[in-house]
């Protein structure tokens, strides 16, 4: 900038360069700070407390400092660590997703016709709500009227007449009712959530494939690399963007979940099926009154887990970063 | 390209691998297509235990009329694309400022500031819960559309900021420098040369805010209460209480909280899809 030029000028146009950044980014950042990254510091101050959510007369907060307790607490509650158990669980289960995505992907992988209409068909359960999805499987597992309920009647049971003429079913074995199933409800459970899961994952492995060298595959296939060794050696090296994005976003996936568990079980039966996401709510706004300093220590135990995740994805993309 | 070219391998192959597209894709849907035929169902055939037989009689117009005449469904819709369109006019705005803020000018705050934008965005939605749940109670803005779109459009602004500073930064500089050596004002090249150039994001972005937040549900449980501003999905929820059994009818309704999200994918196909990989589809 010309210096002689600059007592004429403003000083906002001397300092032009310095200030449009932040001009620009403003509004973005007071929003994001008002609605998330303040909030993040509020739960965990919260988490000291113990809070019904209430004001008394004068505006002020209820809350009392308890310091600790929430956390000490937690430490012998056996809903809490039930819910994380089903929080590892979900983490193991659901990265079956990204296997699975790539099964499906390399089957797509080809050019017939309609095979666009096909992948985008593929895609179909990752587009709907998840309440939908939890739905449909709600249903799908229910014994009485459910698929599994029908299958189960069509092989065990047999209809009985009795002589009023009233029909009724007696089967040899009663029908699994998987979501009532202390056992089992979270396995049904994650079993529904893979369903939109392997979709997400799937179309990040279709664009990773449309990327791969054409050279190296021709290359390797000259060298006598086909089938299982092409896809370990050549292909999947270079898929690893795509692998990555795919365990970024299902292992927040499973931490996420959420949806699926309010629609299927409410986090029962007898707490079985809780995960943190969801025993955090369920905690905080309850019927019997709401309790925000421990929802809030829930919460932070959470955050801290996807705290460790969080910090890899930004730690690889600073090295991205730093690499160009 | 991997796996082979099915037209290189035999005719038997080719065959096998024909029959085994169109199988596989129903055995895939299968959900999808089960609660379709329970939604055009009359109420006998659910009485009756008729669930995956033959429909008795085909009652797609009458089921989906009683959604809407029997329940608050047409309130839950509108209250949805009341939440979603404002959410994605006002998140993806912010972020085309703060992507170019972010990706053009090299300032010392540029990359923590962008981290931060990315940080926030992977958050859990519980450690936001108690802390948004009390500004908006406090604020008037508990139980109102207002109160989630603004909520919505300021933790979709991370992921937005994240995808359009990514955009930006790879947009030829020199164009850029060369306006302002010419002496073109910052935002005069922002509107005029630049927001041209990133309408692929904000389709992009558009498509798939929208599907997120037409599909959001926490939120949606947390932030509203009453029927004046439930959205679909929340809705939904309500109506299965409502309609105990009457599967035909939870069947239509979720349905058709399905088709706004499956239209637009649908029409914008290539964009949802660039949206998605983080516009990792540029090759």
């Amino acid at each position: 900038m010309n210096a002689a030029n600059g007592s004429q000028r403003s000083w906002f146009q001397r300092n032009r360069i310095t200030l449009a950044p932040w001009l620009f980014v403003a509004p973005a950042l007071l929003f994001f700070s008002v609605y998330v990254i303040i909030p993040i510091f509020q739960s965990i101050t919260i988490s000291f407390y113990e809070w019904n959510g209430l004001y008394n007369a004068q505006g002020e907060s209820t809350a009392t400092w308890v310091g600790l307790q929430n956390y000490e607490k937690l430490l012998d509650d056996e809903r809490f660590f039930v819910s994380l158990k089903n929080n590892v669980i979900w983490l193991v289960f659901y990265m079956l997703a990204v296997p699975a995505g790539l099964a499906i992907a390399l089957f797509l992988n080809q050019t017939v016709t309609g095979i666009r209409i096909y992948k985008s068909l593929f895609f179909f359960p990752f587009v709907i709500s998840q309440v939908v999805v939890g739905l449909i499987f709600g249903w799908f597992y229910n014994p009485d009227f459910g698929v599994i309920g029908s299958v189960w009647k069509a092989a065990f049971c047999e209809e009985v007449i009795n002589i009023v003429g009233n029909v009724s079913t007696r089967c040899t074995h009663s029908p699994p009712d998987i979501l009532a199933d202390e056992t089992w409800a979270t396995y049904g459970i994650i079993f529904a959530g893979l369903w939109p899961q392997i979709a997400y994952c799937m179309i990040l492995y279709l664009t990773g494939l449309n990327n791969v060298s054409p050279d190296q595959i021709e290359a390797a296939r000259l060298d006598g690399a086909r089938g299982w060794r092409m896809l370990r050696h050549v292909i999947l090296p270079q898929l690893a963007p795509a692998t990555f994005l795919a365990i970024v976003v299902t292992v927040i996936g499973a931490l996420r979940s959420f949806d699926m568990i309010a629609i299927m079980t409410r986090g029962g039966p007898y707490g079985s099926t809780n995960v943190l996401a969801y025993y955090m709510y369920e905690t905080a706004i309850s019927e019997y009154g709401d309790r925000y300093g421990y929802g809030s220590a829930i919460a932070t135990v959470l955050f801290l887990i996807m705290l460790v995740y969080i910090s890899y994805f930004l730690w690889r993309m600073y090295q991205d970063e730093r690499g160009r | 390209m991997f796996p082979q070219p099915i037209q290189e391998s035999s005719k038997s192959r080719q065959f096998l691998y024909k029959i085994a597209l169109p199988v596989v894709l129903f055995l895939w849907l299968l959900p999808l297509l089960a609660i379709f035929m329970t939604s055009i169902r009359p109420a006998v055939d659910i009485n009756s235990g008729n669930m995956f037989g033959w429909p008795s009689a085909f009652n797609l117009v009458e089921n989906y009329i009683a959604v809407f005449t029997q329940s608050e469904a047409l309130q839950y819709f509108w209250n949805s694309v009341k939440v979603t369109v404002p959410t994605v006019i006002i998140s993806v705005s912010l972020a085309c400022l703060a992507g170019y803020g972010l990706a053009i000018y090299r300032f010392k705050f540029a990359l923590p500031l962008f981290f931060l934008f990315i940080a926030g965005n992977f958050v859990p939605f519980q450690i936001l819960m108690v802390p948004v749940r009390d500004l908006s109670v406090r604020t008037g803005l508990y139980d109102t559309v207002t109160g989630l779109v603004l909520f919505h459009a300021a933790f979709q602004t991370g992921f937005c900021t994240l995808f359009m500073r990514n955009f930006i930064r790879d947009l030829p500089r020199e164009l850029i420098e060369s306006a302002r050596i010419e002496g073109v004002g910052e935002l005069k090249i922002f509107w005029y040369l630049v927001l041209p150039l990133v309408r692929p994001a904000i389709a992009a972005l558009s498509v798939l805010i929208f599907t997120f937040i037409w599909n959001d549900f926490f939120w949606a449980t947390v932030l509203t209460q009453g029927e004046s501003s439930k959205p679909i999905t929340a809705g939904i929820r309500a109506l299965n209480g409502q309609f105990v059994s009457q599967w035909h009818l939870v069947s239509a309704a979720s349905l058709m909280a399905a088709v706004p999200p499956i239209l637009i994918f649908f029409a914008m196909q290539k964009h949802f899809i660039a949206g998605l990989t983080l516009g990792a589809t540029k090759g």
